[in-house]
């Protein structure tokens, strides 16, 4: 069959690729194929109502654009019955990027807004298995990553972080259809037997059964997964260069360097080119981080403007980024330094959280 | 043999480090240096190169006015009070290969300086440009940090720039924070067995909190001695982490704040342009761009005295 007369375009989305051989992910197919729903303005509306606060950036620019059944959780909200949070990280890497802060970024806000529980996961069984590092080291990391997490600013008396190793929750997950977790993580007979089992830890979480210690009682509390559906990418300034990505240990000096060597840039060639035909904001990367980043609805709005009419040149735009990104990573560095090793074991500790609803 | 300055600055130049250079007569003083290099834009540096009793050896390289006591770095390093003094020159032309006066970080670039431990004055990394000498003292070249520590990457070396002003207090239970820079790995401590967590822990913040259950906890200040560890420049980023454990501290830390907003908001154009409605105004700044940095502190603050409480009700179930 002649290829060219097909039009339409690979997309790969499964847990360790996100790629599509157009280029673009088509996000409108990507919804349709796991079932979900566009989070419209009528739901961010409906969750400033709820929650009696602004809309979290992420929301409102639409980073966080699709959802499963979360109308019926606000519905139960109004109720009065509440929910809980689980989100995780697979602790792979010392180095985190500004990119892995963001589930975690919007985690905390949900966290704040609907005052409710959270628990987090961390992989290290999976890093072990899937990176082949040794126990201990999955083990290290999961620590060293737990503290990045925590400086994310989530509530002690909320919040419950495990690591798989050391906390196995119950064993609900077992009774997964075998050839499913087939379909979807590919396996062969060449992989270990962790690998297989490791689905099921993950999904288990989703059920308040897996913290007796928590939710005795309330097996039906529901549970909201905020997750990301292309992490890695988002991370990157340049696709060519992975270096190239922001991480929270950089220094200003490192941030600014990155973002004026490597931050692809919509302007024009020339100053007179850029006056003449403004900056195409399409592939402008500034621009990109900023309608992450920037809080202000107004100023992004006014930076767009002026620079898609080309009265506000590049060199601008990234010194604000500049600003903007510096002020975030020196926040989280403070906050970073103020987790100590018994901050963590409290944190990781099995114990009852009383005011966890409040 | 040692490199020559040429060959340095060849190095500096395959490494496209950006610096500039300027040669004079023969100097043994930064003051004597000073006053050859007005031409060239940059903070004049000192740098001191030390011995331990144990034969290992230092170089020290701060801004000419940071204060160095050597009493201090000597109880920092773990080395008792006594433990460090300057360097005889054999072991300068030995180890370093350089003349009497040109003490340098570039002498890390020979062989023979590879076990010497470098303690870079984090104040560096606030000026635009140093100066230093390239191998020789008939020569200045001044550079930017980064360019400092794209040499020291290059040598195998993981820059990172400590506060040299810094007096924490080492002892039984404060264990010395610069440990980490004594080289070859070994380190001498005062107390092996409680020390020996805090100072293994090769990656990471080395947090030296207290883990009793009673007082409030004096942290040291952390050697930052990777690349994964926090590196500060601007007096705003770090914060000693006393605030967070008493809450006097953290409400002036609070107040700085606020106040440095102000200031910010209280400029001329600002007066004219809002007059009387300036209090208004700058009351409506504040709460939108301070209200999250300080409910971010205050999380910190109360995750640390849940911490805190969390481990006391441990303790005491077990007596």
């Amino acid at each position: 069959m002649d290829k060219k007369e097909e039009n339409t375009e690979e997309q790969v989305v499964n847990p360790w690729e996100v790629s599509s051989s157009g280029g673009k992910i088509d996000y409108d197919k990507l919804i349709d194929k796991f079932g979900c729903q566009r989070f419209d303005q009528s739901l961010v509306d409906r969750v400033q109502r709820l929650t009696g606060r602004p809309p979290h950036v992420f929301l409102r620019r639409g980073v966080f654009f699709a959802h499963r059944d979360f109308n019926e959780i606000l519905d139960a909200y109004e109720r009065g019955e509440k929910f809980y949070l689980y989100t995780g990280r697979g602790p792979s890497s010392e180095a985190l990027h500004l990119g892995h802060l963001i589930p975690f970024m919007f985690t905390k806000y949900l966290q704040d807004a609907f005052k409710v529980p959270l628990v987090i996961q961390l992989t290290d069984d999976e890093k072990c298995m899937w990176k082949n590092l040794s126990v201990e080291e999955s083990q290290r990391l999961a620590r060293e990553n737990a503290k990045d997490i925590i400086a994310c600013g989530f509530d002690i008396t909320k919040t419950f972080i495990f690591s798989d190793f050391d906390y196995v929750g119950g064993l609900d997950g077992l009774f997964m259809k075998f050839q499913w977790v087939v379909g979807i993580f590919g396996f062969t007979g060449e992989d270990h037997i962790g690998k297989v089992s490791f689905p099921p830890v993950q999904a288990v979480p989703s059920f308040p059964s897996s913290f007796p210690h928590l939710f005795s009682g309330k097996d039906n509390l529901r549970c909201l997964i905020p997750c990301a559906i292309d992490q890695g990418e988002n991370g990157k300034m340049s696709a060519s260069d992975p270096n190239s990505a922001i991480y929270v240990t950089d220094s200003g000096k490192v941030i600014k360097n990155k973002i004026n060597k490597y931050a692809f840039s919509g302007g024009r060639e020339s100053v007179e080119l850029h006056r003449k035909l403004g900056a195409n904001l399409e592939v402008d990367i500034p621009v990109k981080y900023l309608s992450f980043f920037l809080e202000d609805d107004a100023e992004l709005e006014h930076i767009k403007k002026e620079y898609g009419a080309g009265c506000m040149l590049t060199g601008e735009v990234k010194q604000r980024l500049t600003q903007v990104l510096t002020e975030l990573v020196e926040r989280h560095q403070t906050a970073r330094s103020a987790v100590t090793d018994e901050m963590v074991d409290a944190f990781m500790s099995v114990r009852p959280l009383p005011n966890m609803f409040n | 043999m040692g490199y020559s300055k040429q060959q340095l600055l060849a190095l500096l130049q395959d490494l496209q480090i950006e610096f500039s250079q300027c040669e004079h007569p023969v100097v043994m003083t930064v003051e004597d240096q000073g006053k050859y290099v007005g031409s060239m834009e940059g903070r004049l540096c000192k740098n001191l190169f030390m011995k331990d009793k144990k034969h290992r050896f230092y170089i020290v390289s701060a801004l000419a006015d940071t204060k160095v006591d050597m009493k201090v770095l000597s109880q920092r390093l773990g080395l008792g009070k006594g433990g460090l003094r300057m360097a005889p020159e054999e072991a300068l032309i030995e180890i370093l290969q350089v003349p009497l006066g040109s003490v340098t970080p570039f002498a890390l670039v020979n062989e023979s300086a590879r076990d010497v431990s470098l303690l870079l004055d984090k104040g560096i990394k606030t000026q635009e440009r140093c100066i230093f000498h390239p191998l020789s003292n008939d020569m200045s070249i001044s550079l930017n940090s980064d360019g400092l520590d794209t040499f020291l990457k290059s040598t195998g070396r993981d820059p990172s720039y400590i506060d040299l002003e810094a007096n924490p207090t080492v002892g039984k239970d404060q264990p010395p924070d610069l440990a980490a820079f004594v080289p070859s790995g070994s380190t001498v401590l005062p107390d092996p067995p409680e020390q020996a967590v805090s100072v293994q822990s090769a990656s990471g913040n080395h947090d030296i909190a207290n883990s009793k259950p009673k007082a409030v906890a004096e942290k040291t200040v952390k050697p930052s001695n990777n690349v994964h560890s926090v590196t500060h420049k601007s007096a705003n980023a770090l914060k000693p982490s006393s605030c967070f454990t008493d809450a006097e501290k953290f409400v002036e830390e609070i107040m700085d704040r606020i106040s440095a907003r102000v200031l910010t908001e209280t400029k001329e154009d600002s007066i004219k342009q809002n007059g009387e409605e300036l209090g208004t105004e700058i009351a409506d700044r504040l709460r939108k761009c301070c209200c999250s940095e300080l409910k971010n502190l205050a999380t910190i603050f109360w995750n640390t005295a849940y911490t805190e409480g969390f481990h006391a009700g441990k303790a005491s179930s077990l007596r």
